[in-house]
């Protein structure tokens, strides 16, 4: 009987044969946290160990409310500091770096067949460089620390299989809303999903992230891809460590298969407040907006930065609208820079801001007043995500995001 | 155990963001204080009037979004006694186990159980009393029912490294 990727990589972790279904106690190859990690020390302290168990394992990003926004922020980010000066953890990227689910990779920590967890829940991200990668909670990463150690569930796995040409304009963030349009917030519950097909073995590094990304979103465990040629040139400009390419056997057993054909696919938005809630983007048209996010560890990479400056350059940002922008990472703002992009944008009327979640979670950089819409390439739009429940997000495409910034309100600008 | 209490009936997706806003995630941390914000931006009456021991019974997919572990500790805090749900978030589920916190799963009580009503749960033989009958709900996988017995993860995991408390 054949084995699916996760039941080989975390069948490997214990040396023996695992089926889903089964409960394992692993010991993960990577694990990430960000600005939780004062909480998440802790936690470690009342366990009543001194020492981290293995200090090499930990990746540890600050970028959830990066300049600190008041004092609590502050101590916050220092005891943080402190933590990882005593405990020796050498992978350690302060405030300037940007946002973890980029970073990470970017500075080589992620690489094909390993098993990473995060205490977050998109490290569903990783998956998009065929790791096995999913989210945990802040008392498991303290005992990550004080054991290596975590229990995890073998998962079923669900295969989404898509095919077709993407028409012009759009992308993988059209795709994954239409996935959650038709899946639902709950049908991937506790599964990993294997993303693969023809698109998605065409797409790039970026693109094929927005799908591990929001894979969480339909409440999956994992979702991961193999390596395509654009990941495996990625991989070797970013990463030195060794890796073994893992993917599923041909006959292994997979619950249930979706099929996408993005050949017709229009625009598509996520409407207040479930990320589900999705639609083609021509019932919401005329909607009136106020502010555009632009960024996140989803959608602010250099393409999607390409398709925004295409968009608004030589143009004007509409009066009535806010665009902020929001880089994923140092890195991309500086090749952002180098191409024109900020630039043009700027000039449109953008305003700029420093790599990191920026509102994305209601902490600052871009809070909403009442009643006041914005229009977000992140990944969530639960009431009171950007930090007042008496608003609305609508998540949307960088393009759809471009468009709607220019037009000052949600505009079908496929027609 | 048995656990008594008054019912507060919510829907499906219950997410984390409006359990415990995403903006007091690294601010507030004294139990007292996330206690009074618990479900802020679903039920406004809620922190007020929550008693020790109470039920919450969700739809389907309870806790998703954020790992957050407040979404959790923030609802101890303020005296919830267990939750009853159809399906849960992976992360949030596990959050409740490694918390101590009963999330049972019971999609015939969710439809039974009304607002408001008093009911009670005994975790033991695994059975939920309410006004439309009994129904019953799984046990924890035997994996994970020593975390959830010692009081959630922490504990166990003193335990286990034979740290004295
Ligand atoms: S950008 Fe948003 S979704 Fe991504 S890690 Fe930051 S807060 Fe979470």
């Amino acid at each position: 009987m054949g084995k699916t990727l996760s039941e080989k990589i975390l069948g490997k972790k214990v040396n023996k044969d695992v089926v889903a279904g089964e409960i394992v106690e692993v010991e993960p190859d990577v694990a990430m946290s960000h600005d939780n990690t004062a909480a998440i020390s802790k936690s470690f302290y009342k366990i009543g160990v001194d020492k981290v168990f293995d200090p090499q394992k930990h990746v540890i990003i600050l970028d959830h409310c990066t300049p600190a926004a008041n004092s609590k922020f502050a101590q916050n980010h220092k005891d943080i500091r402190e933590f990882v000066t005593k405990q020796n953890i050498k992978n350690f990227y302060d405030i300037q770096h940007g946002v973890c689910h980029q970073v990470i990779h970017e500075k080589g920590h992620i690489y094909p067949g390993a098993l990473v967890v995060g205490s977050d829940s998109h490290s569903t991200s990783y998956g998009a460089f065929g790791a096995f990668s999913c989210g945990i909670g802040r008392s498991e990463m303290a005992v990550i620390m004080a054991r290596g150690k975590i229990w995890l569930k073998v998962p079923e796995t669900i295969k989404i299989y898509v095919k077709g040409k993407f028409p012009k304009g759009i992308s993988s963030k059209d795709l994954m809303l239409q996935i959650a349009r038709e899946i639902r917030a709950d049908g991937a519950l506790y599964k990993a999903i294997e993303f693969c097909g023809p698109t998605i073995d065409n797409m790039s590094v970026a693109s094929r992230f927005v799908l591990a990304n929001m894979a969480v979103e339909i409440g999956a465990k994992a979702g991961y891809m193999i390596p395509n040629q654009a990941t495996l040139d990625y991989l070797k400009k970013h990463t030195s460590r060794p890796y073994e390419i893992i993917e599923s056997d041909p006959d292994a057993t997979f619950e249930k298969t979706y099929t996408f054909d993005v050949s017709n696919l229009e625009p598509m938005v996520a409407k207040p407040h479930t990320v589900d809630n999705v639609s083609p983007i021509s019932e919401v048209a005329g909607t009136k907006i106020d502010q555009v996010f632009f960024g996140s560890c989803t959608n602010g990479r250099i393409e999607d930065f390409q398709v925004v400056s295409d968009v608004v350059k030589g143009k004007k940002i509409h009066p009535g609208v806010r665009m902020l922008v929001f880089p994923a990472s140092n890195t991309i703002y500086m090749e952002a820079l180098k191409q024109g992009f900020i630039q043009n944008l700027m000039e449109a009327g953008a305003v700029i801001m420093n790599p990191g979640c920026g509102p994305c979670m209601g902490n600052h950089e871009g809070i909403l007043a009442d009643n006041e819409v914005c229009v977000a390439t992140s990944n969530r739009n639960f009431k009171g995500r950007l930090g007042n429940k008496n608003s609305e997000v609508f998540l949307a495409s960088p393009r759809t995001a471009a468009e709607c910034a220019i037009a000052g309100k949600i505009v079908d600008w496929k027609k | 155990m048995k656990i008594k209490g008054r019912v507060w009936k919510y829907g499906d997706d219950v997410n984390t963001d409006v359990i415990f806003p995403g903006k007091y995630t690294y601010t507030l941390t004294d139990p007292k204080e996330m206690a009074k914000v618990a479900l802020e931006d679903l039920d406004a009456d809620f922190a007020e009037k929550v008693q020790k021991n109470d039920i919450i019974i969700g739809g389907k997919n309870f806790g998703c979004g954020s790992s957050r572990e407040q979404a959790v500790s923030c609802l101890v805090y303020a005296g919830v006694g267990a939750i009853i749900s159809k399906s849960y978030a992976r992360i949030f589920f596990r959050n409740c186990i490694n918390f101590g916190l009963p999330a049972l799963n019971a999609s015939d009580a969710v439809d039974g159980i009304e607002n408001g009503e008093i009911i009670e749960i005994d975790t033991e033989s695994g059975k939920i009393s309410c006004k439309a009958g009994v129904y019953s709900f799984p046990p924890l996988p035997k994996e994970v029912v020593g975390i959830f017995d010692a009081g959630g993860l922490i504990p166990y995991t003193k335990k286990q490294l034979g740290i004295k408390t």
